[in-house]
């Protein structure tokens, strides 16, 4: 672990490839931000398989593997994607899920073709166009990530000049075309940048796995925020630490594809996100409703000793914890639940096994009776 | 016709090959509440949004204050569904109240001090202060309407285009939008919502348009909202104006 601090410190591969994968998590941990919320998680998905013949036919075609030459190929591929889905729903009747995995498919497909076709050619320069497929950060040179840079930063600085636009555009975008904002024009520009994200992740993390980068580190951002800028900030940070650690781990000795390294770092996250964000992970959202369970509980017995005391001309008369037991269904927390009351400052014990409303409770009741507690209880969860 | 707020002129749309709205001519006066009435499908909602341009009407001609929609877009507001939007979307309400600036505060700027004021402003108008930020996801229905309300409100504009803003309301709520809706009347303003329930139009509105895809009837409320009208409107079954029988529970439900 130390030596591979060092190593992302001082050795240049790995430099290079740590800082090639920041560069692409601050790309699509932001446009993947706003992917999620728009609903198009599955889009990325489509469009980075879409853009595998892309990348195939300008190989082919140019004879070359530079970065920004097959970049352009993906992006291109990836663009037509968008194209066909957008016009398959709406000139036709196949619905947005189908029109996906349409494009998914049948571009992915294509591009194994021409992919293997390449694989039988005898030049030499086609070796490591097989990585698209699942991604190998280790062979990135500082060109490439020179490349990653201007794509992403270009992308990430269109984001935060329309950033008012963008965030009319996912939450209303009908109420956006009623004040004259091109909602459509911007549509296509935020899944234009969101090509450009995919795209630049490629090659480290491969087609078929990318669109991980894209969903993940937002699903859990929303976990942990209820802003948006901190959101996408949130899942910048993610991707970058998730894209690090895995292309970093997957370049060392073991040489394992970039992508699946990164999805292991991406899920851990996630994972942890689900469970233990506060106020929307599971076990946060547990923890509240076992404590709104107990204390409904206390107010159950809390609201039978009230009833008791209705039927006394003095409502601070003690009554027999035997009777309390006897109101409710499960009498064994009866007594934990005075105690509790106790501590509450409601009851009290007048004298062994005898309990009475204090002054501060019979307030309380009043408090209840316009179920007010009640209500609360409800939305506070 | 120079006191109309709103022209709207042969107005035809269609979806596909089905008329949702067959050849409307409807003037809007000036300074009223009109009420847009009609049973599920009449294309009360297709209306609000081909008047704005949402949707592209297959014919017709559509004047604001006595021009084109476009060139006087500054001057209406819309209040869209309430269900429209995702209530999960990581925002408050004041971030949302703000969007109603957007238009006016042009590209590339974010809002800033003044703008804040005066959505502030529209939030205390709709008895929102406390909630000012306040997640949106944390909302009851009547709050997000409100919020919606405050939005429009913030556009500072002449004609409102509301759809069914009483939409699944508390009774406070929609108490507080009547007399929001009044005041903005004694303003000045010109309101047409697209309304659900026929017992309260002539309470809450002094102009109703009566619509199923063709425009049955228009004018003050209290000449044209008669129980003839309503029976061709909804095709029978419909309880009259004050009238404690109503023989279908929602007359929406035609389908």
């Amino acid at each position: 672990m130390v030596e591979l601090l060092h190593n992302l410190l001082f050795d240049y591969t790995l430099r290079t490839v740590a800082l090639g994968a920041a560069v692409l998590g601050v790309s699509s941990g932001i446009l993947g931000a706003f992917a999620v919320l728009r609903g198009q998680s599955l889009l990325g998905d489509a469009l980075s398989h879409a853009a595998l013949p892309g990348v195939a036919l300008t190989f082919l075609w140019g004879g070359t593997k530079d970065p920004l030459f097959l970049a352009m190929g993906a992006a291109i591929s990836g663009w037509l994607g968008i194209l066909w889905i957008q016009s398959v729903t709406r000139y036709t009747r196949v619905k947005f899920d189908t029109a996906l995995a349409i494009v998914l498919s049948v571009f992915f497909g294509g591009g194994m073709v021409v992919l293997t076709f390449i694989q039988r050619l005898p030049t030499a320069s086609k070796a490591g166009l097989d990585q698209f497929l699942f991604g190998q950060a280790a062979g990135m040179i500082m060109s490439d990530v020179a490349v990653m840079a201007t794509l992403g930063g270009a992308a990430v600085a269109l984001v935060l000049i329309l950033w008012k636009e963008f965030k009319l555009l996912c939450f209303d975008a009908s109420f956006g075309r009623s004040i004259g904002l091109p909602m459509v024009r911007l549509d296509l520009l935020l899944t234009t940048l969101l090509v450009v994200a995919i795209v630049i992740g490629l090659k480290t993390v491969g087609v078929i796995l990318m669109s991980a980068l894209i969903v993940a580190p937002g699903a859990a951002a929303r976990q942990w925020t209820d802003r948006l800028g901190v959101m996408v900030a949130l899942s910048a940070g993610f991707a970058v630490v998730a894209g690090v650690i895995g292309a970093a781990l997957s370049s060392t000795a073991a040489r394992l594809p970039t992508g699946p390294m990164i999805v292991v770092c991406l899920s851990t996250i996630v994972l942890v996100s689900l469970f233990l964000a506060p106020r929307r992970g599971i076990a946060w959202r547990w923890l509240r409703a076992q404590h709104a369970g107990r204390r409904l509980r206390m107010e159950r017995v809390f609201a039978d000793l009230y009833e008791l005391s209705r039927q006394h001309e003095d409502p601070m008369h003690a009554h027999d914890l035997a009777t309390l037991h006897a109101m409710q269904a499960h009498p064994a927390g009866v007594l934990d639940n005075l105690r509790k009351l106790e501590e509450q400052g409601w009851a009290h014990e007048v004298e062994p096994q005898r309990w009475a409303l204090t002054d501060r409770g019979l307030e309380h009741t009043h408090e209840l009776e316009r179920g007010n507690r009640v209500a609360n209880l409800g939305k506070e969860t | 016709m120079n006191d109309a707020a709103l022209e709207i002129q042969d107005l035809t749309v269609a979806y596909r090959n089905t008329p949702v709205l067959w050849d409307i001519d409807l003037d809007v006066p000036f300074g009223t509440l009109a009420a847009i009435v009609g049973p599920n499908g009449a294309g009360k909602t297709t209306l609000i949004k081909a008047v704005q341009g949402l949707v592209r009407p297959a014919a017709g001609n559509i004047l604001v204050f006595g021009k084109p929609y476009r060139a006087q877009r500054a001057l209406v507001g819309y209040v869209p569904q309430r269900g429209s939007v995702d209530w999960d979307f990581p925002t408050n309400v004041l971030d949302v109240v703000l969007m109603g600036l957007y238009g006016r505060i042009g590209w590339f700027k974010r809002p800033g001090g003044q703008q804040r004021k005066r959505a502030l402003a529209a939030i205390e108008q709709v008895g929102m202060l406390s909630c000012a930020s306040r997640q949106i996801s944390q909302l009851s229905g009547g709050q997000q309407q409100r919020v919606f309300l405050a939005r429009a409100l913030v556009q500072d504009a002449q004609l409102y285009l509301m759809d069914e803003p009483f939409q699944g309301v508390d009774a406070t709520t929609e108490k507080a939008i009547v007399a929001l809706l009044k005041h903005m009347k004694s303003d000045g303003k010109t309101v047409i919502a697209v309304h659900h329930d026929l017992q309260t139009v002539q309470a809450y509105f002094d102009w109703v348009t009566l619509l199923n895809v063709r425009k049955m009837a228009a004018g003050p409320v209290d000449e044209v909202f008669t129980p003839e009208n309503l029976h061709q409107t909804y095709g029978g079954g419909v309880a009259g104006p004050g009238s404690q029988l109503a023989e279908i529970d929602d007359p929406g439900d035609r389908g």
